[in-house]
């Protein structure tokens, strides 16, 4: 986006990295669904599947934008469900079906939701508890609350923000372009901030980022209270759906969807290498999948099966291709070479190599004094 | 053989030693690091649990704890093998559920079907382990998106095949060992199958981690690449390890299918109970440290809970958020002893720069 285009030249054996990879999968993805569906006598791209894929892929998006962030520091968010359930009933107690109280619902919804990033943050860097717990008691601990307090549909929505739900500008929802705009703040936070570097080095290796003088905890925060925003925002679109808040939302599996979004887009699980932009991608895959299986009229409990074996297999094949790249950045098996390494110091930092913007063409940074 | 820290070779063995005693035993393991935090916690719950119901150590009520605790101890025996060599396994809730329907639709009330059916069963749960296990380690994918993977097909091919709803019924030996016991027991009254088999396992599992395999289990979770170094062949291991969560898996199906009979939710978030189960017993997510006989005494806390839970009449809505609240509590206290202990093990593998790191360390 704003780096100047680096040539595909430059590279002497171009080799698309994890994000091109996605993208192309992405790519062929449509091309073979498109192929399938007008097989059977249909079109992909009507309108109608076109806004559904759209549509699909927001909620999605919003909820895997932040995860990507979490799981970059090493962590883990189990709790996304549960906040943006929580998230829809607070906006639609606190809008109370009033126009003039939307900006305050929307506040207040994600007030709640950033707190409960800072609780989950600071759970995981303060007590130590490991991340899959930690998140994933809050969320039982959020549905307990949401349980016991909201049996059936809550508060209601006025007219003037359901429209986010259901406004588009041509075939794109305007929730899609919220999303796609989070998701480029989230690039440029992570390729433009001194936080967004510290949370690369953090989950690269907490330890060697904090004898590099970063407070470790600092990122790590950050990114949960992030993620639960984005989760609140994500709950805030399902209000604006419902037109009320239900809190039985939090059932849909959102969270491991979530996580299999952001792996799906070729972020490593334990940290430290991927980003934002092959997210998008990674959710484009699967709200695309979800469309074609609903215009093929596919059984709903073989779509769950066909989606496991997919995610499977998606992720084997970039295990196989990331070994290699392993290896050549550290190549005395343990202790890091004295050069500048990725969060080493703040200052011109190199770019973490898989995170290319997709516009920039996929040809790495080169990395001084690493490759 | 391999490079086993010393302190997890004395865990094991002392803790082994003092499930089989009793309370002497247990009361000096209290002292040390281990088990120490889930046995205090489990000894305060059901301390609690006697100032609200007397009775409840009288032998039948104690019986019938132990039936329902049975199913989530065994499944806590299976999610400690693949964590403790560094994985999760998140499918087996589904399998679980899976087993049951499966069981369900074949048996369909006849009794000659009960055993074949069961071996069928048994393969199945080895089938699945076999996948979980080869799809993380040859091809590398990391185990919670291959056993979320295992979740979701698993979840979605049983509900296509019976049509969604669980079809046909369970034969009454099929049910025999979830529901009933050896008659006539003095004291005890009932002594039920359940507590026999999940005993059974986990003595077994106890002596499967003092053997060389679970040494080498232990030690790829603390450290795989220092275990394939010493010979230890790392896929194999965890392979193995994934086996056995999957068969524990099936055995509990079999009892909680014996129990609570067939419905379309059995298995469904019991993944998390059994990891909260195995976590709480002080076994740490990645690897490498904490013992079976923890994890055993983490799911009858769990389960304690749940009882303690019942007999405050808490409403049944609220008690996710008391049980997330003491997961996250029992799980700092144990970070906080490890921070203590941490001087120990940087001082003996001082040209280790990864040793500390945050969450999990597989690869």
């Amino acid at each position: 986006m704003t780096r100047p285009p680096i040539p595909l030249t430059r590279n002497p054996r171009p080799r698309l990295d994890t994000t091109g990879l996605v993208y192309l999968a992405l790519v062929l993805l449509l091309a073979l669904s498109a192929a399938l569906v007008a097989a059977r006598g249909g079109n992909l791209f009507t309108t109608a599947n076109t806004v559904d894929l759209f549509t699909r892929s927001s909620l999605l998006g919003f909820l895997a934008i932040g995860q990507t962030l979490v799981i970059l520091c090493r962590s883990l968010d189990l709790s996304v469900g549960y906040v943006a359930a929580l998230s829809t009933v607070v906006a639609a107690t606190t809008m109370a079906g009033d126009p003039s109280r939307v900006l305050l619902g929307v506040g207040a919804t994600l007030g709640v939701a950033g707190l409960i990033g800072l609780a989950n943050g600071l759970v995981v860097t303060r007590l130590r508890v490991n991340p899959f717990i930690a998140t994933l008691g809050m969320g039982l601990v959020i549905k307990g609350y949401l349980d016991t307090n909201f049996q059936g549909p809550a508060g209601s929505i006025p007219a003037a923000f359901q429209a986010f739900g259901y406004t588009r500008i041509g075939v794109l929802p305007v929730s899609t372009l919220v999303m796609l705009g989070v998701a480029l703040a989230a690039v440029l936070f992570l390729r433009r901030t001194r936080t967004g570097y510290h949370m690369y080095a953090v989950g690269g290796d907490a330890e060697v980022a904090r004898l590099s003088g970063i407070r470790s905890g600092v990122p790590t925060v950050t990114a949960h209270v992030l993620c639960s925003v984005t989760a609140g925002v994500a709950g805030l679109l399902l209000a604006a759906r419902f037109g009320t808040g239900s809190a039985t939302v939090y059932s849909g599996g959102y969270e491991l969807e979530a996580i299999a979004a952001v792996v799906l887009g070729g972020t490593y699980l334990l940290g430290g290498r991927g980003g934002v932009a092959g997210t998008v991608a990674g959710v484009l895959i699967l709200a695309t999948l979800d469309t074609v299986f609903n215009v093929l009229a596919v059984d709903p409990f073989v779509k769950d099966v066909l989606r496991g074996v997919i995610v499977i297999a998606a992720v084997a094949v970039y295990a196989r291709r990331g070994h290699p790249a392993r290896r050549v950045r550290f190549p005395s098996g343990g202790t890091a070479p004295p050069g500048p390494g990725p969060g080493s110091r703040p200052g011109p930092d190199p770019s973490p190599e898989s995170d290319p913007d997709p516009e920039t063409g996929p040809a790495p940074q080169p990395l001084g004094g690493l490759r | 053989m391999t490079p086993n820290p010393t302190q997890d070779v004395r865990g094991t063995g002392d803790s082994g030693g003092s499930r089989r005693s009793g309370a002497p035993t247990a009361l000096a393991a209290l002292g040390r690091g281990g088990t120490a935090t889930v046995a205090l916690l489990l000894a305060l719950i059901f301390v609690v649990i006697a100032t609200q119901n007397p009775s409840f150590f009288e032998g039948p009520p104690l019986m019938s704890f132990a039936k329902k605790a049975a199913p989530l101890v065994i499944l806590a025996i299976g999610q400690y093998l693949v964590i403790v060599s560094g994985e999760f396994d998140l499918s087996v809730g589904s399998l679980v559920g899976a087993q049951v329907v499966i069981a369900a639709r074949l048996i369909d009330g006849q009794e000659a079907m009960t055993l074949p059916v069961i071996g069928l069963m048994m393969v199945f749960g080895l089938v699945v382990g076999l996948v979980n296990g080869l799809v993380t380690t040859l091809l590398r994918v990391p185990s919670i998106i291959t056993t979320l993977g295992t979740m979701l097909i698993l979840f979605g091919a049983v509900r296509y095949w019976t049509g969604g709803a669980p079809t046909g019924a369970l034969s009454e030996s099929f049910r025999v060992p979830g529901r009933h016991g050896i008659e006539g027991v003095p004291f005890l009254g009932e002594l039920p199958w359940a507590l026999v088999i999940a005993l059974v396992l986990a003595v077994g599992a106890v002596f499967l981690m003092r053997s060389p395999f679970g040494r080498s289990l232990v030690a790829t979770g603390d450290n795989d690449v220092a275990a394939a170094f010493s010979g230890v062949r790392v896929w194999r291991v965890r392979t193995m390890a994934f086996v056995g969560s999957s068969l524990m898996a099936t055995v509990a199906a079999i009892l909680i299918g014996g129990y609570a009979g067939v419905t379309a939710q059995v298995g469904d978030g019991l993944e998390f109970t059994a990891i909260t189960a195995v976590v709480l017993g002080g076994v740490v997510l990645g690897g490498g440290r904490g013992t079976v006989v923890a994890a055993v005494l983490g799911a009858l806390t769990v389960e304690a809970l749940f009882t303690l839970f019942n007999q405050l009449y808490l409403p049944s809505t609220i008690q996710p958020s008391v049980q997330g609240l003491i997961i996250i509590a029992a799980v700092a206290y144990a970070a906080r002893r490890g921070d203590l202990r941490l001087p120990e093990r940087l001082r003996r593998r001082p040209a280790h720069p990864t040793e500390r790191s945050l969450g999990t360390s597989r690869r």
